[in-house]
């Protein structure tokens, strides 16, 4: 007999997984993005091809795929097999994102106008100080609305992880399909619900924080 | 801050022999030059005669091929070596010239105050004053850059948002964060070209009043009568060449070259009917 709260347990351990796995992709990926964009829009042009061809492999091969060559790569290659489910879904999922996040980054800063790159200068603006003070903001408010449908997918793609054995909330529902009790699998989109509604408000407000000013 | 070594005997800017190709088009075939201090220089010219791209070479937004650039005596560009120049001497440089631009380009996220007040801040932010007080250096920008907007029409509009104001305002506030950093030349590439018809009068009357207070100014314009009424010197420039340079009354009213009439006669044909 499986009780309720032993179904809950097990989907409330399941969902820490989820959540871990969020965090720390877009903890990483939105900075490790940014360096991918300076990578793409370098004026080098070696560092130039290699970045945009790393971003079309990640972006042209499948997550599920890639979680699979960085869980076992390692050992075939260097004979030093991943030790941490975990570690090995972060790090797929990390690399992953930031090449996502490093194109709607590009997009971003190019759709600025030249005409806010040259009033900085005339006024006697470093390249820091313009990108800083401000191109910065205007292409956040920019991306803001293409960011957040990325977070929200992501929401849903940690559940990806259980290719690889991370006991996330799916995975754990699945245990109590396989014991012929259905409803854990179904309820688990209600967690999902409630994290892209909670996400959805907070977007929305980002986004009338900076109803302000027009960019 | 642009220095102001006060060299009283020669012009304050002189270009020489400035050509400017892009590619394989030849924009400017050898330019040349002067302006006193406290004068104001109006190019006018057909679209694609060079006029902006002229503007562009004193702002170093574009780099001349060949020729000189000389602000108070002292060379500030040289084309020959130009590559020996580093990104701190252009941006140095460059602090002699103000630039107000056809499109405005005032920075959205900022109130009209701070995108008077920003490049100042930014500049004197390792000053002495900054170092004492920052507070203090901090307020003085700032009712500086109060006094600016004022003088310019919208003492009243100092937290407004570019998006909140009109085209002649928000080129108003234009010309008073160029006016922020004090530069020896102030340059305006067509400033009313942008705007509505209705609009255009409240900021040729700023830049009128910058004459009549004697700031030096380069003005690209396709007004012809306000390019005669507040101008010292008047370049034609056609393909690439000043075709006839002089004082108002000498190239409007007796141009001496074919091509300056015809280009007077069309505009001022265009402008009756």
């Amino acid at each position: 007999m499986t009780t309720t709260s032993a179904v809950l347990a097990s989907l409330n351990g399941g969902l820490l997984e989820n959540l871990k796995l969020f965090a720390v992709t877009l903890l990483l990926a939105i900075p490790l993005g940014l360096v991918i964009t300076l990578g793409s829009m370098t004026r080098f042009k070696p560092i130039r091809w290699l970045t945009r061809t790393f971003v079309w492999i990640i972006r042209g091969t499948p997550l599920m795929l890639q979680l699979f060559v960085v869980l076992y790569a390692p050992g075939i290659l260097f004979n030093t097999p991943m030790s941490s489910r975990f570690f090995a879904a972060s790090l797929a999922f990390v690399i992953n994102y930031a090449a996502y996040f490093s194109e709607i980054y590009r997009g971003g800063i190019e759709s600025i106008p030249k005409g806010q790159y040259e009033a900085c200068a005339v006024l006697g603006m470093t390249r820091t100080q313009t990108f800083f003070k401000v191109i910065l903001l205007q292409v956040v408010k920019r991306i803001t609305p293409s960011m957040g449908n990325e977070v929200i997918t992501l929401t849903k793609d940690t559940s990806l992880a259980r290719v690889i054995g991370l006991t996330e909330i799916i995975m754990c529902a699945e245990r109590f399909t396989k014991k012929g009790l259905i409803w854990p699998l179904f309820s688990t989109g209600l967690y999902f619900l409630v994290m892209t509604g909670i996400l959805t408000i907070l977007l929305s407000w980002l986004e009338k924080k900076m109803d302000y000013f027009k960019a | 801050m642009a220095s102001n070594l006060d060299n009283s005997s020669g012009p304050l800017l002189e270009v020489r022999g400035l050509k400017k190709s892009f590619d394989n088009l030849e924009v400017l075939k050898g330019i040349d030059f002067s302006l006193n201090r406290g004068e104001a220089l109006a190019l006018i010219g057909v679209s694609g005669s060079g006029k902006t791209t002229l503007l562009r070479c004193l702002n170093f937004l574009e780099q001349p091929t060949e020729g000189q650039i000389l602000v108070n005596g002292n060379v500030i560009y040289d084309a020959q070596n130009s590559s020996m120049l580093s990104e701190r001497e252009i941006r140095k440089n460059r602090l002699h010239f103000g630039m107000v631009f056809q499109a405005f380009h005032l920075f959205p996220q900022y109130t009209a105050l701070q995108n008077v007040t920003l490049a100042r801040e930014l500049l004197e932010k390792d000053s002495e004053s900054f170092k004492r007080s920052r507070r203090q250096a901090m307020e003085e920008i700032r009712l500086e850059g109060a006094a600016i907007l004022d003088s310019v029409g919208l003492s009243d509009k100092l937290d407004y948002y570019p998006h909140q104001l009109s085209g002649g305002q928000q080129q108003r506030v234009a010309i008073a964060r160029a006016l922020m950093l004090r530069p020896d030349i102030l340059c305006f590439d067509e400033p009313t070209s942008a705007l509505d018809p209705e609009l255009t009068g409240e900021v040729l009357k700023v830049i009128r009043g910058l004459a009549d207070r004697h700031t030096t100014m380069v003005i690209v314009t396709h007004e012809m009568k306000f390019a005669h009424d507040v101008s010292d010197q008047v370049l034609f420039m056609d393909q690439g060449y000043v075709v006839e340079s002089g004082t108002p009354e000498e190239v409007f009213e007796h141009s001496k070259e074919e091509r300056t009439k015809q280009f007077l006669e069309r505009y001022f044909e265009g402008n009756n009917s």
